[in-house]
C-alpha cells in the first residue's frame, strides 16, 4: 500500500492524516483517500478531478506529470506528497 | 436604518456595528485569509462569506448566528463537459475556457417568497443557484448553454464572470445580471430563459463597428432601485449608464467630473434619480483624481452631480474602491465604503460627510450592511 502525505498547511481547514491505501495509480490512490474524507477532495483537486493548479503531488520525491488524468503509477512502497506550490499566495 | 456592516477583505472578515454615533470595528473573523465577497440574508439572518484560498481554491461558509461561528458548506461546482464538447477558446487568449470555479463574484437573496433560494455569480461566467440555503448548487444551464456566453471575454481577470444580481421586487422570477465582460442579461422566468438587452451602451475599448455591441460591454456593477426597480444605473468600464425601462435600454451619463470611471454604484433605495459613484482618474491610472477620494452624488437622475469630500483624504490618497466595495442601508441615509488600501468610511447623512471607520486594514474587496 502507498502511504500518502498532506501539507501541514491544509491541515489548518481540513484534517488530513497520513495514510496507507492502495492503488495502481495516483488518481486511483487519491480516489481511496478521499472517499473516506470527502472535504479533502476540493482543497486538492478541482470539480473535474484535476489537480488545483497552485497544488503540486509528488510520488516518491518526483514530481506527477499527469495533473490532469492522474495516470502516474504508484508502486506498493510508494511516498505520495501532496503540498502547496510556491505559486498561488496571490502576493 | 443600519447599525452594522461587514467587510469582506484580503486578510479576514470584519464585523463593524455602531455604538451611539461612533462606528468601530467589533469582530475579525477568517484572519489570514483572503475573503472575497460577503452576503446578509434579510430573510432569515444568514451570512455568507466567500474565500479563495489560493492553493486550496474557492470555499463558501456560513454563519446562523450573525457571525459568531461559521462551518464551511459546499461551494458551487461546474459539471464535467459533454462528450465530444469542444469549447470556443476564449476571447484575446484564444484558449478554452476551463469548466472549474475560479472566482465567486456575485452573490444574492432570492426574493421574499423563495425561502432558502440564492443566486452566485462566478468566473469563469456560470450562474449558480441554490434552493436550500447553500447547502447544494446548480449551475443554470440555459444561460452556460446559451451560444452568446461562449463570446463573453475576460475583464482585469483572465475570464469573464457574473457580479452583479438584481432580484425585482414585484416579482422574484424577475432577475437581471451584470458580466464583465458579457453586458446584462435578464430572465422572467426563474432562468428557464434569458434575454440580453444593453442598447445604448458603449464600449469605447472596441473597434468603432462593434462598440455597440450588447455581449462586450464592460459592465463593472449594475444596480436596481428597490422603490422603481424599472430605473437601473450602471457603472461600466468607459462611463455610466442608466436604465429607466427595467434595462432594456440604456443612456450614457456623460461628462461627469472629476471622472466617470470607477467600480461600484449604489443606487437610493426610494429615490431611482439618486446614487453614488467613487470615481477613479481612468482606466489606465486606477486611483482618485489628484490624490482626493471623493465621492459623486446625483439627485436628478445624473442630469447633475455633486462631488462630496468631507470627512475624506484630499491630498496623496490613492485608494482603489472594487465594484462590492460600496454600500447603501435601507434608509438610504447611511453609506459605506472600502479602498483598496484599507481605508473604510461610513456616512450617516447620504454622503454629505464621513467618518473614517479604520485606515489600515488589509484590501476591502466588498462591504454589505445588514439590512432588516
Amino acid at each position: 500500500m502507498a502511504t500518502i502525505r498532506f501539507t501541514r498547511n491544509i491541515q489548518r481547514h481540513v484534517e488530513c492524516p497520513v495514510r496507507e491505501v492502495s492503488g495502481a495509480t495516483l488518481g486511483e490512490v487519491l480516489d481511496a483517500y478521499f472517499r473516506d474524507n470527502e472535504r479533502a477532495r476540493g482543497y486538492v483537486l478541482d470539480e473535474q478531478g484535476k489537480i488545483r493548479q497552485h497544488m503540486v503531488v509528488f510520488i516518491d520525491g518526483e514530481l506527477v506529470r499527469d495533473r490532469d488524468g492522474l495516470s502516474d503509477p504508484v508502486e506498493s512502497k510508494s511516498i505520495i506528497d501532496v503540498i502547496q506550490a510556491l505559486s498561488g499566495g496571490n502576493e | 436604518m443600519s447599525d452594522r456592516c461587514y467587510l469582506a477583505t484580503r486578510k479576514g472578515l470584519f464585523t463593524v456595528d455602531r455604538r451611539v454615533s461612533k462606528w468601530s470595528i467589533s469582530r475579525a473573523t477568517f484572519i489570514g485569509d483572503n475573503v472575497t465577497l460577503v452576503m446578509h440574508d434579510s430573510r432569515n439572518g444568514n451570512l455568507f462569506a466567500a474565500l479563495n484560498h489560493g492553493h486550496f481554491g474557492i470555499k463558501v461558509h456560513r454563519s446562523t448566528n450573525g457571525g459568531e461561528t461559521w462551518d464551511e458548506i459546499t461551494a458551487p461546482q461546474y459539471p464535467p463537459m459533454p462528450e465530444g464538447y469542444v469549447p470556443k477558446p476564449l476571447p484575446f487568449f484564444n484558449k478554452p475556457l476551463d469548466w472549474a470555479l475560479k472566482l465567486i463574484w456575485g452573490l444574492a437573496p432570492g426574493g421574499a417568497d423563495q425561502p432558502g433560494l440564492i443566486w452566485c455569480g462566478t468566473m469563469p461566467g456560470g450562474l449558480f443557484k441554490s434552493e436550500n440555503n447553500g447547502a447544494s448548487w446548480e449551475l443554470n444551464r440555459p444561460l452556460w448553454d446559451h451560444p452568446k456566453r461562449e463570446e463573453w471575454g475576460p475583464n482585469g481577470a483572465e475570464w469573464p464572470g457574473i457580479h452583479s444580481i438584481c432580484v425585482d421586487p414585484r416579482d422574484s422570477r424577475h432577475v437581471s445580471i451584470g458580466v464583465s465582460t458579457g453586458g446584462v442579461w435578464i430572465t422572467k422566468d426563474a432562468g428557464k430563459s434569458w434575454t440580453q438587452t444593453g442598447g445604448g451602451m458603449r464600449a469605447e475599448y472596441y473597434p468603432a463597428e462593434q462598440q455597440g455591441d450588447p455581449n462586450v460591454q464592460d459592465v463593472h456593477c449594475l444596480v436596481q432601485c428597490a422603490a422603481n426597480p424599472e430605473v437601473f444605473w450602471v457603472q461600466h468600464h468607459n462611463g455610466i449608464f442608466r436604465s429607466t425601462d427595467g434595462a432594456r435600454s440604456w443612456t450614457e451619463i456623460k461628462d461627469v467630473k472629476p471622472s466617470v470611471f470607477g467600480f461600484p454604484v449604489a443606487v437610493h433605495p426610494h429615490d431611482p434619480n439618486t446614487a453614488w459613484f467613487v470615481p477613479s482618474t481612468k482606466d489606465e491610472k486606477r486611483c482618485p483624481t489628484d490624490g482626493r477620494v471623493v465621492v459623486n452624488r446625483t439627485r436628478d437622475g445624473g442630469k447633475t452631480f455633486e462631488t462630496l469630500r468631507q470627512g475624506l483624504p484630499q491630498e496623496y490618497a490613492y485608494d482603489l474602491v472594487y465594484r462590492h466595495g460600496l454600500d447603501v442601508d435601507e434608509s438610504g441615509n447611511r453609506l459605506v465604503f472600502g479602498s483598496t488600501t484599507g481605508s473604510v468610511w461610513i456616512s450617516e447623512n447620504g454622503g454629505d460627510s464621513w467618518q473614517t471607520v479604520s485606515s489600515n486594514l488589509p484590501p476591502v474587496y466588498a462591504v454589505r450592511f445588514v439590512k432588516p
